[in-house]
């Protein structure tokens, strides 16, 4: 050992200094004109079309849109919306990790229930799954629980167990569950294979390992695409007409629209709202990802709630973007109802 | 047999194959308690294999393997074997304890959680005996001022440091190396050797898949050389290393001291 030692100081002897200072470069910036012209025209056509929408096209109604923006039966329609994005969320990760854990065990029995689980839920459209558990009630009309062919038991009424929300959610979130567990596999999938063997070669068992070793470096690679499945989700609830479950956010505005004969301004209505959460759970996600990356030294790439916001700086609009204080924000003003996607945090947007 | 004179491990032609890759060919060997022994050869030729057969992370498809006069991952009843629960495995790895190449350090847990993981899941014991103990552990190899830094702030050879204490932290009575500093770059291999050298003064039994021959003939009570999955010659460290009787033993001692 201390003849290798000796031998790796032997040959790093030092090598003398030429230079005594360092001339700091100081060149001038490479210019991207194309970058302004680019911007300048972008943002010319969008102002001709927020001019015109606003101006010459009367079926848009703003008058409407910002009546019925904060009307009492969208924010319950928003609020429906949101209950059965959470539920159905929270039912579909942890069926999706007990699915992702079945498929990779040792038992052959768990893989097999959870590919054919995957097979039928992935294989067939979310619209179909939800119209099939409308019909549920109606199928089977109700669940006896007892003995075969004795008539020990009782007899549970099917659609006082289940309301069309509590339908709608199920048939959301076991149609979400199949394509979280391919995502958990992925993450599970991802996590070094010494880290297993690590966790096992201290004693600890398989439970251990998977909740304890595997599954919490796992949620790295996990939540990004989770985080796309929540925004997805949010909008696959548009669906739930289909059970029918009427009383969620678009299904409420389109009702609203229709009886006034008028569907166009509850679209913007609608969209504004779904574009409020969305930029709320991306916020949410910046600091999950942050969280499961602790003991990972940061990286660039861990996505921050920004748009890319650059280009826009090169014409001026700096100061502007920085005011919005990096949560998204909707300025109410009067009529033009506008949007602000969320705008860079500190290093997010500034590049 | 008195319990001073059960071997730590006895391997009775052992047999490992890989489909039609036969990568150990009955092996046989013997580690008293207490004793070091270093297994050196090239690389394939079958020594990581043969240590991860100790601990069960590999199975066996001929020969016994004891450890500490019990049989690894097998049960016998008669003349029957039976394989052992995986629940049952577990409990005895507890006893063995394992360093890998490349550290196998948990990334999301600081030095202090590495060391502390597998008894506070397993002992259940009091933790703020248990973390008392984890930072005796951490102050054996020298690190007790790092206990709060994660894997990726620390330096190789602490990370090598921390896996050592990681694994004695379950109080083995045997401890595996599987080429602990071969992903070290040279001038941290002496800070793991030091830590493992102490380990070896202290009684420890030691397994030892190394390529550092100063450490083997300075430590190791045997000196096992392997090559192709089978042990081509075995003996008292310095003599294997001055005075290789078998030609192989030569041509590969030539190349690496």
């Amino acid at each position: 050992m201390n003849d290798m030692q000796t031998a790796a100081a032997g040959t790093s002897s030092p090598q003398p200094r030429r230079h005594d200072e360092p001339q700091a470069i100081e060149a001038i910036k490479l210019r991207h004109p194309w970058r302004s012209v680019i911007a300048a025209v972008l943002i010319i056509i969008v102002g001709l079309f927020i001019y015109d929408a606003l101006a010459n096209r009367p079926v848009y109604s703003w008058d409407l849109v910002v009546k019925y923006l904060f009307d009492v039966r969208v924010l319950n329609g928003l609020w429906q919306t949101l209950q059965l994005t959470i539920y159905s969320m929270v039912i579909a990760v942890t069926l999706g990790i007990l699915l992702a854990i079945m498929r990779l065990s040792p038992n052959p029995v768990f893989r097999a229930v959870a590919w054919a689980y995957l097979w039928v839920f992935r294989g067939t459209p979310v619209y179909v799954q939800l119209v099939f558990w409308g019909l549920m009630p109606v199928i089977y009309k109700s669940i006896k629980l007892g003995i075969p062919f004795t008539d020990i038991g009782f007899e549970l009424i099917t659609k006082d167990l289940f309301s069309f929300f509590v339908l709608a959610m199920i048939g959301l979130a076991l149609n979400e569950a199949a394509y979280m567990a391919e995502i958990v596999r992925a993450g599970l999938l991802s996590v070094d294979k010494g880290q297993d063997e690590a966790s096992i070669a201290l004693g600890l068992g398989w439970w251990h390992t998977m909740s304890r070793i595997v599954l919490p470096q796992a949620m790295r690679v996990i939540v990004p695409p989770t985080g796309n499945e929540v925004v997805s989700m949010l909008k696959t609830t548009s669906l739930v007409i289909a059970v029918p479950y009427s009383w969620d956010l678009y299904t409420r505005t389109h009702d609203i629209g229709v009886s006034m004969y008028k569907p166009v301004p509850f679209l913007i209505v609608a969209s504004f709202w779904y574009l409020v959460l969305t930029s709320l759970l991306m916020v949410g996600q910046y600091y999950v990802e942050r969280y499961f990356a602790r003991g990972v030294a940061a990286r660039p790439e861990v996505q921050r709630p920004t748009v890319e916001t650059s280009t826009i700086g090169v014409v001026g609009l700096s100061s502007a973007t920085e005011a919005g204080g990096g949560y998204p924000t909707a300025s109410d003003g009067e009529g033009g109802d506008q949007i602000v996607p969320p705008h860079g945090r500190a290093g997010g947007g500034g590049v | 047999m008195s319990q001073a004179e059960v071997p730590m491990v006895k391997a009775e032609a052992i047999s490992k194959s890989y489909g039609s890759n036969e990568v150990l060919k009955s092996i046989s060997l013997e580690v008293k308690r207490g004793e070091v022994l270093c297994l050196v050869g090239p690389s394939g030729s079958g020594k990581s294999t043969f240590l991860r057969c100790i601990n069960h992370l590999e199975t066996i498809n001929a020969g016994r393997l004891w450890v500490d006069g019990e049989l690894v991952g097998y049960r016998q009843h008669g003349d029957k074997i039976y394989e052992m629960h995986p629940k049952e495995a577990a409990k005895q790895r507890r006893d063995i304890g394992m360093v890998f190449q490349r550290f196998n350090l948990f990334p999301h847990k600081t030095a202090l959680e590495n060391v502390m993981l597998a008894p506070t899941l397993l002992k259940k014991g009091n933790k703020a005996a248990l973390q008392t103990r984890a930072m005796d552990l951490l102050a054996r190899v020298g690190l007790a001022d790092r206990h709060d830094y994660y894997p990726a702030h620390l330096s190789g050879g602490q990370q090598q440091r921390v896996a050592i204490a990681r694994a004695l932290a379950m109080e083995p009575k045997l401890m595996l190396f599987d080429e602990p500093t071969s992903a070290l770059d040279p001038e941290l291999v002496g800070e793991v050797l030091d830590v493992m050298k102490g380990l070896a003064e202290s009684g420890m039994t030691m397994i030892v898949v190394t390529h550092e021959m100063g450490f083997a003939r300075e430590v190791a009570d045997e000196l096992v050389f392997m090559d192709g999955g089978v042990v081509v010659e075995s003996g008292d460290p310095t003599e294997v290393l001055t005075n290789p009787q078998r030609e192989r033993t030569k041509a590969f001692l030539s190349k690496v001291l």
